[in-house]
């Protein structure tokens, strides 16, 4: 298949950035977003330009570094997959296909496509871990008795794999659904609950600084996680935070 | 750690917004009950909404609840514009192509905008029939025990006839519009307030939400009968 793409193009994070038309022809569409990437790239390289810089790692959607804003939604078309899972096929034969980074002054641009999104990981070192002794005397996870819903809702919050599509899509540039996500997943369990009180102040006080938006509950994040992270996650964190700060 | 997370975390915004809309809600249900008055063309119930108007200007409970009520509005607004400019600041540069509608409702993304139109119909309404009522020389009427009332269901239903008001039309329109804007404001408004207190469960969200569509028609709807109602049956057929 043929297409016309059009990517953004910024030399750098203080460089202005703007849209760069390109040709692609003989596309297959089995081709997953990133191999047809790989081939522009390759172009550019023989025709001695410069390539486009784009995040990638594992390319089979657990390691969340794929993240491209493709025809105004995050990682594409596409429901429950990311960039590197998104096919060819999910586009028609001579279409435009806009390619922008995550957008977001929490995620500033490094290069072209790929920004710098260690504001997720101060999130994280803010109060997203559990303290446990790890002496060699700690207790076997297995041992302890967890109800079975609560063990699937904190795996499903577990699956959350910081892509920040939720931020990039959402209007308001929220993080909600992504520190939701980690504080449930923690707070669920036995293991997280000591520490649950000063863990949701801590990850949302961190939240705010790094000048992530305010959440109006559009629900555009659920719609666009490609783990299909769930909304009930950010009214959970809602409630935690109203707790811990009346008690 | 912040001991005062209450005070400005942008979760706390987010629960003020919350509990002055909800508020807000209980506030239009009381609103439309009297209203609903006007349907009553009789003489009497020309007096019997007088009446009503002047326990709902006298009541000392009703004084503080319209206190109330006034204040949230005016919080309503002041954390919703600062909301508004901070997740405005929170991206910068803006998308080239961006798809909204893939992934979201359009009034969960134009909250600011409708409740722009809300604030603008709020001045015009208080202006129409408040303003005169305090400020302006209102006729008076006798009531049932004899004592002199403010005519303010002859201000109303003037107000909305082309004899007596020459933009009669022209503010039938404005209010079945400024309603409408109210149906999508509170289409999203309604049912997010509740997750915006964390109230999200399995059982309950769906009823939530249902009640949330309900009372974005239904409210809405009965308002604009009432101009609609009015000028019709002042229109000469
Ligand atoms: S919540 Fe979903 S969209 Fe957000 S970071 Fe996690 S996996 Fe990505
Ligand atoms: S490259 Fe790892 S999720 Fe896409």
């Amino acid at each position: 298949m043929n297409i016309t793409l059009k990517v953004w193009r910024q030399k750098g994070p203080n460089a202005k950035g703007a849209m760069e038309t390109h040709k692609m022809t003989d596309i297959s569409g089995d081709m997953s977003f990133l191999e047809m990437m790989d081939v522009l790239n390759d172009r550019l390289i023989r025709d001695g330009e410069e390539p486009f810089a784009f995040d990638h790692d594992c390319r089979e959607g657990i390691c969340g570094s794929c993240s491209m804003f493709i025809n105004g939604e995050a990682h594409g078309p596409g429901r429950n997959v990311t960039t590197c899972q998104l096919h060819m096929r999910s586009f028609k034969d001579g279409e435009t296909i806009h390619v922008e980074p995550w957008r977001a002054s929490a995620f500033p641009v490094i290069k072209d496509l790929s920004v710098d999104r260690s504001s997720f990981d101060r999130i994280i070192q803010a109060g997203g871990y559990i303290s446990v002794n790890t002496s060699g005397a700690t207790q076997d996870a297995n041992a302890i008795p967890i109800p079975k819903v609560d063990a699937e809702e904190a795996f499903d919050a577990a699956t959350c794999i910081g892509c920040g599509a939720c931020v990039a899509t959402c209007k308001n540039s929220s993080a909600m659904l992504f520190v939701s996500a980690k504080v449930s997943q923690l707070s669920l369990l036995p293991q997280g609950k000591p520490e649950s009180k000063e863990r949701v102040q801590r990850m949302v006080d961190q939240m705010d600084l790094e000048g992530f938006g305010n959440c109006t509950n559009t629900g555009a994040c659920e719609v666009e996680c490609p783990k299909g992270i769930s909304l009930t996650n950010i009214a959970r964190m809602n409630r935690e935070f109203m707790k811990s700060s009346l008690s | 750690m912040s001991n005062n997370g209450l005070l400005k975390s942008s979760l706390a915004k987010k629960y003020m917004m919350a509990l002055t809309g909800l508020f807000l809600c209980l506030f239009l249900v009381g609103h439309l009950l009297g209203n609903l008055q006007l349907f009553d063309t009789t003489p009497e119930g020309a007096v019997k909404f007088n009446e009503y108007a002047k326990f709902m200007t006298t009541n000392p409970l009703i004084k503080v609840l319209s206190y109330l009520t006034y204040a949230c509005v005016l919080f309503h607004v002041v954390d919703g514009f600062v909301l508004t400019i901070q997740n405005r600041k929170a991206r910068p540069v803006k998308y080239v192509v961006e798809k909204g509608s893939a992934n979201s409702k359009w009034s969960s993304r134009n909250m600011a905008l409708l409740g722009t139109l809300l604030l603008v119909f709020i001045a015009t309404h208080m202006q129409n029939f408040w303003f005169k009522m305090k400020f302006g020389t209102v006729p008076t009427v006798k009531g049932t025990d004899g004592t002199d009332l403010h005519d303010l269901h002859a201000v109303v239903t003037n107000f909305f006839n082309p004899v007596e008001n020459e933009y009669a039309l022209f503010m039938v329109i404005f209010y079945v519009l400024s309603m409408a804007t109210m149906g999508f404001h509170l289409q999203h408004g309604f049912s997010s307030a509740f997750q915006s207190l964390g109230i999200n469960h399995p059982k309950y969200t769906q009823i939530i939400k249902n009640l949330g569509m309900g009372f974005c028609i239904i409210v809405p709807l009965a308002f604009a009968a009432i101009p609609v109602f009015l000028y019709y049956i002042q229109t000469a057929h």
